[in-house]
């Protein structure tokens, strides 16, 4: 039961900074844009959450410092994909690139001490349910601001005006600049979200997963982040059902490596990155299911003519 | 006084060639106004960033020598780039192309072979071009993006080779360090003067350059992979198969990756170790936009990414300045080439004032 209790658990912290980037990628690419830089955004977001905390600022500072320090570092990109019609593989490419540089520069002087990160927070009564008050309710408060921007996210999308426009301008910006919406302008605040929610997702591996510095710690969870979104074939849900099978890879491999068993670490470390490249495969097989959201427009650039 | 955007009549053939430059100046331009941010003299920096490193005879060996893989694998992922297939883990096909070079190196029955370095050069590209192949056929035969499954197959390459090397291939001799054993001097390219680094496989890099000229300027494969890229659905009406440009651009960037492992194996590093190359997988897909996918270009692009490495190592030491300068210096470049490239379609254009 405590193996249970301790695996749902770690599974649901382990997806939560994926949770946090594939549904801020999922935005922008609603609208058309496709930001391949989460990795960068989530490094810049983590070392200056981590530099904020160390610099003596209260925790809900720091963290926000993190998501803003990653919409900051999406506006490098949205300039080159947006205003300068770039293409956008190499502009995400270049900050993923640039992102990584920032952070291991940043990260120069944090050391190795641990900080003192984000303490879980038990919900008062609810916590003290038998079995489900472990499960459900003993969380930081992270994960359930990533449970609740999922329902926001998957509301707006699907249920609102905004919602509907941006899918508009992601399924043909030429239609949306005709009726008369803003196209450059939305896809702006898309791409300025999906840098809020990358830098997030990084703030919560440097102050909570593990509140230690470590360069690079994101170990290409930026990437798996953009894989989610194309398993997701772009759903909100399943972006979050995504998430929790690889949050729970996460924990099985650090599970199998503290029960000792008898295959490498480097093999279980590699379970995550295989298991991308084999859902991938698999989704990939059903074109009618990718084709269905994808947005039609997707990594088009577009400047109106008039 | 007012501007406006608007679209050329015709591309500019000028701004296409000087993009490259401004993109550099303004790169140099920023890196400076950084270093006086942090504190430092930044004329002195930039001298030791950009002009100390290159100023003795070793620093121009060190120079063409990290010039080198950048340029070999820039000229194999332009293969790919101009067919609009995008090859972004050419870091992890350079670790497996080292990988099998070394496997040969150290298990060749006769490591005083006149044949071990031939047979370690066939491993490293055959060895890239398998790693690049898994890519290549997801994407032909199972619709698969190949942006993720070449990255994530960079993640799993790096983790085969720190298993290797702290496992079954580590030296017995090495007092626990995780590394393999020194190759045997018939495994490794000759350096043209025991002073420097530098070393015959830079041949192997020339060789390239003239294979790729010749590939992408003047064979009919190479103009069927820039139409496939550029128009495909031309291409399509054309009888040009997308899955061969496919395999064509992910098996020349491999084999170019697994190359340039080999030659960074029997050259600078002769062994194996956790970490063997600082990056030049990514930085090549830099030297091939900032060479414009031709040759000529790929060339001056990779000297210029050298520099950027070498400087990043020359301030870290000089200045304590940490490394992950490089990578910075490498994205504003990147950066400024995207949006200098947008002036090749746009210009701007003064408006009339209105009374």
């Amino acid at each position: 039961m405590d193996l249970f209790v301790a695996i749902f658990t770690g599974t649901v912290i382990a997806a939560t900074p994926l949770i946090f980037a594939a549904l801020g990628e999922l935005v922008v690419e609603k609208s058309g844009v496709l930001n391949l830089g989460i990795e960068g955004m989530m490094l810049v977001g983590a070392a200056f959450a981590f530099w904020a905390v160390v610099a003596g600022l209260p925790m809900p500072l720091a963290i926000l410092a993190g998501a803003l320090a990653g919409a900051a570092a999406s506006l490098l990109f949205g300039v080159l994909a947006l205003t300068f019609l770039t293409n956008q593989y190499a502009a995400g490419l270049a900050l993923a690139i640039f992102g990584s540089g920032v952070s291991a520069f940043l990260g120069r002087n944090f050391g190795s001490e641990p900080i003192d990160g984000l303490k879980p927070l038990a919900i008062p009564l609810l916590s003290d349910i038998p079995v489900l008050g472990p499960l459900l309710f003993r969380y930081d408060p992270l994960v359930y601001l990533a449970i609740l921007s999922f329902v926001a996210i998957a509301w707006f999308l699907s249920r609102t005006k905004g919602g509907l426009i941006l899918r508009t301008i992601g399924e043909s910006p030429e239609i949306a600049h005709a009726i008369g919406y803003p196209v450059v302008k939305i896809r702006y605040w898309a791409v300025l979200f999906g840098g809020l929610m990358a830098g997030l997702g990084g703030a919560y591996l440097s102050v909570a997963y593990t509140p230690l510095w470590v360069e690079n710690m994101t170990a290409g969870k930026g990437w798996i982040a953009l894989a989610l979104v194309v398993f997701a074939t772009w759903r909100a849900y399943r972006v979050l059902l995504g998430a929790w099978l690889f949050g729970g890879m996460t924990i099985l491999q650090l599970q199998g490596q503290a029960l000792g068993l008898a295959v490498p670490s480097e093999l279980l470390s590699a379970l995550p990155y295989l298991a991308t490249i084999v859902v991938l495969v698999i989704i990939s097989q059903n074109r009618q299911m990718l084709a269905e959201h994808f947005p039609a427009s997707l990594a088009k650039p577009f400047r109106p003519t008039v | 006084m007012r501007y406006r955007i608007e679209r050329r009549p015709e591309p500019s053939a000028l701004m296409r060639v000087a993009a490259p430059a401004i993109a550099t100046l303004l790169t140099i331009i920023v890196g400076s106004v950084f270093f006086a941010v942090l504190g430092y003299d930044p004329l002195a920096t930039l001298n030791a960033f950009f002009v100390e490193p290159v100023s003795s005879l070793n620093g121009l060996s060190e120079l063409l020598l990290k010039a080198s893989p950048l340029i070999l694998i820039a000229c194999g992922l332009a293969v790919g780039f101009r067919a609009n297939v995008w090859n972004i883990g050419a870091e992890g096909q350079l670790i497996i192309g080292a990988i099998a070079a070394c496997g040969v190196g150290l298990f060749y029955p006769d490591p005083e072979s006149f044949l071990l370095l031939p047979l370690m050069l066939i491993a490293g590209a055959v060895a890239g071009m398998a790693w690049a192949a898994i890519p290549a056929f997801l994407r032909a035969r199972m619709n698969t993006n190949e942006i993720l499954v070449t990255l994530m197959l960079t993640y799993i390459a790096t983790l085969l080779l720190s298993w290797l090397v702290h496992g079954p291939w580590r030296d017995p001799a090495g007092f626990n360090y995780p590394q393999t054993a020194l190759l045997p001097g018939a495994a490794m390219f000759e350096p043209f003067d025991y002073s420097y680094r530098l070393n015959s496989s830079i041949f192997i890099t020339v060789i390239a350059v003239v294979a790729m000229w010749l590939f992408a300027d003047r064979s009919f494969l190479g103009y069927k992979l820039s139409v496939s890229g550029a128009a495909p659905l031309a291409a399509r009406y054309a009888g040009f198969r997308e899955s061969s440009a496919v395999w064509t651009g992910l098996l020349a960037g491999g084999a170019a990756a697994g190359l340039a492992g080999m030659a960074e194996l029997s050259g600078p590093l002769g062994q194996l170790s956790p970490q063997i190359s600082p990056g030049y997988g990514f930085a090549a897909i830099i030297v091939a936009f900032v060479g414009r996918l031709n040759a000529f270009g790929i060339v001056l692009g990779g000297l210029l990414l050298s520099l950027l490495f070498l400087g990043g190592e020359a301030v870290q030491m000089s200045l304590g300045l940490p490394s992950a300068l490089t990578r910075i210096f490498q994205g504003i470049l990147l950066f400024f080439l995207l949006a200098a490239d947008f002036f090749i379609f746009y210009r701007l254009r003064r408006l009339a004032e209105h009374a």
